[in-house]
């Protein structure tokens, strides 16, 4: 297993997380120990092992395409931060022209 | 204090059917109870009371009309605050959803409702159900209603504490890889984790959503049966709900006699396990034994490997789930973004408490290119190898006894380190990869007045028979006479 140090800042970037100095000292030191816990996983020969991700085998469950009855704007709305007009307001995207 | 309180739900029950109490005296006992001691357990991080009463008042009419529901109808059901109730708060005690109101039910509540359950209240719990005390809750920590300096376990603590306390006959929780087990078990109450698939998931708030699963506290296991019983059934919603027939728990209390095969498992009696604990659970062995149960010494050497795989699978599945509290949509929102992707990141990092930033940052490790393969697909691999085991045991017995948890409560700020805070769980864990039902009922107390733990863990759907060898070993001891003086 590798057992490179964690890249915090890289890693925090691909979390969209913005982590304090202290944050990324605690959590690198942190989380070198719980990696070096579960390095233990390298001692299981897992040759010819299916990867399982549910406990039990799941099917597609396929829904008739029919009409139904949605949240309301207003209660799909309701916990927004911010809202104007029925919609939801954001920082600016685009750069003016 | 009313004695109503200190009645189990199916006496309660019982006695609604026949006209003995109504459903606004026994809510009131229990909001009286919870206005009397709740300062000092905080399992509630809300209540609404006039709501609850409301629906013990309409509880009431429909009885006196001849059409009450079931059971439950009437009955106060306390929930942990991850659960979906239309116009209720749902926290996950996050500053990320302080001021979220749900628009909608899970299929969990809109069963209890049609059940003419009384919902009652919001139960405090570790952040997004990631910890094993209720210290990562960002409003408050529970207590242990058997010590109030000590923890109630986690992350369910809320739903545990307030069980033990009197403030409610039931509660719900979710079990994601022994938040349910073990604050049971801390607090001297009966919890159950259901087959995954068995009980929907919609209207959950997501943690990892192949391990997550809902399930009933309650004082003894005849109310656990009752409870499992008003939420079990298939929803379209949750596309691995499981189409199962369902017995009937209750019936099954009385009518499965066993006698069961039962394994031991060699591994959960090693170091690390608390003396009391080992006695108290050996003592209930001897018990089984005593009953005409075979009991089996067997091995799951898979055992060391679950908390592993846990941490990458239960961190990998969050980084993802989490990936939704955005700032933008529907969540605590920085007031200082300079643009949209700076939004998400001051957002993200003023909603999320440090557990949540922690097992974000190891998830979205373990998911990154380079370490996908070493870390997550290797415990995708070994959670097979888990499953696989377990499966083996089961053809040769019906259940596996096990001590719910290695130490009895401990008290708060004790285990500031996460890694001795991650091995509470390590007998309640792989139950969870294996997707597999397990009930923790009370077993004893140690010598300083701590709650001990039995953990029965049964075949896929083995439900019924959890519950009634549970209840024999239940029925047989006085523990659940045994209530905590506050």
């Amino acid at each position: 297993m590798p057992s490179d140090k964690i890249d915090i800042d890289y890693v925090a970037k691909l979390a969209r997380l913005d982590l304090s100095e202290e944050e990324k000292q605690t959590f690198t030191a942190q989380l070198g120990d719980i990696l070096g816990y579960v390095d233990k996983l390298s001692d299981v020969d897992v040759s010819g092992v299916e990867p399982m991700a549910h406990a039990f085998p799941l099917e597609n469950v396929l829904d008739e395409d029919e009409p139904r009855e949605p949240l309301t704007v207003v209660e799909a709305l309701r916990n927004a931060p911010a809202q104007r007009d029925n919609q939801i307001v954001v920082p600016k995207v685009v750069e003016d022209a | 204090m009313s004695d109503l309180i200190s009645k189990t739900a199916a006496k309660l029950s019982a006695m609604l059917a026949a006209g003995e109490v109504s459903s606004v005296e026994v809510t009131q006992a229990f909001i009286d109870r919870t206005e009397a001691v709740e300062e000092r357990v905080k399992a509630f991080n809300s209540c609404d009371k006039s709501w609850a009463l409301a629906q013990a008042e309409a509880s009431d009419k429909r009885r006196a009309a001849g059409q009450a529901s079931g059971p439950l109808d009437g009955i106060p059901v306390a929930l942990k605050d991850i659960i979906a109730v239309k116009d209720q708060p749902l926290t996950c005690s996050s500053r990320m959803l302080e001021n979220f109101v749900s628009p909608y039910d899970a299929h969990v509540t809109e069963l209890l409702k049609a059940q003419g359950a009384v919902l009652w209240g919001r139960l405090n719990m570790d952040e997004f159900a990631m910890g094993s005390s209720t210290e990562n809750s960002a409003f408050q920590t529970s207590r242990n209603p058997w010590n109030l300096d000590c923890v109630p376990g986690g992350s369910s603590g809320g739903s545990a504490a307030c069980v033990a306390a009197l403030e409610a006959p039931l509660s719900i929780g979710s079990d994601t890889g022994g938040s349910i087990r073990q604050p049971a078990a801390f607090c001297g109450v009966v919890g159950m984790k259901p087959t995954y698939g068995l009980v929907s998931r919609f209207g959950l708030v997501a943690f990892a959503s192949s391990l997550d699963q809902f399930g009933p506290f309650s004082r003894t296991v005849e109310d656990a049966a009752m409870l499992l019983q008003g939420i079990v059934g298939h929803d379209d919603r949750d596309s691995t709900s499981f189409k199962a027939e369902v017995p009937d728990y209750r019936a099954a209390l009385t009518q499965k006699q066993g006698p069961w095969k039962i394994g031991v498992p060699s591994e959960y009696f090693a170091k690390g396990l608390d003396p009391e604990i080992k006695a108290a659970v050996e003592d209930a062995i001897k018990f089984y034994e005593s009953e005409g149960c075979a009991i089996e010494e067997i091995s799951l050497k898979m055992t060391e490997y679950a908390l592993p795989v846990y941490y990458i699978l239960a961190t990998a599945e969050a980084s993802s789930n989490l990936g939704r509290y955005d700032g933008i949509r529907y969540t605590h929102r920085a007031k200082n973004a300079e643009d949209a992707i700076d939004l998400y990141y001051k957002s993200r990092a003023e909603g999320f408490g440090p557990e949540v930033k922690r097992r974000i940052i190891l998830g979205t490790y373990v998911l990154s290119s380079g370490y996908y393969d070493a870390y997550y697909l290797r415990a995708q691999k070994v959670r097979t190898l888990i499953r696989e085991e377990f499966m083996q045991v089961f053809q040769n017995v019906d259940a596996i006894l096990t001590p719910t948890t290695p130490t009895p409560s401990f008290k708060r700020g004790e285990k500031a380190d996460p890694l001795s805070m991650y091995l509470n769980d390590i007998y309640t864990i792989n139950v969870n990869l294996a997707g597999l039902p397990a009930i923790s009922v009370p077993c004893g107390f140690t010598s300083s007045k701590l709650p001990i733990g039995l953990q029965l863990i049964g075949k896929p759907f083995a439900e019924a028979d959890m519950l009634a060898m549970a209840h024999r070993y239940e029925q047989a001891h006085t523990w659940k006479d045994a209530v905590a003086a506050l």
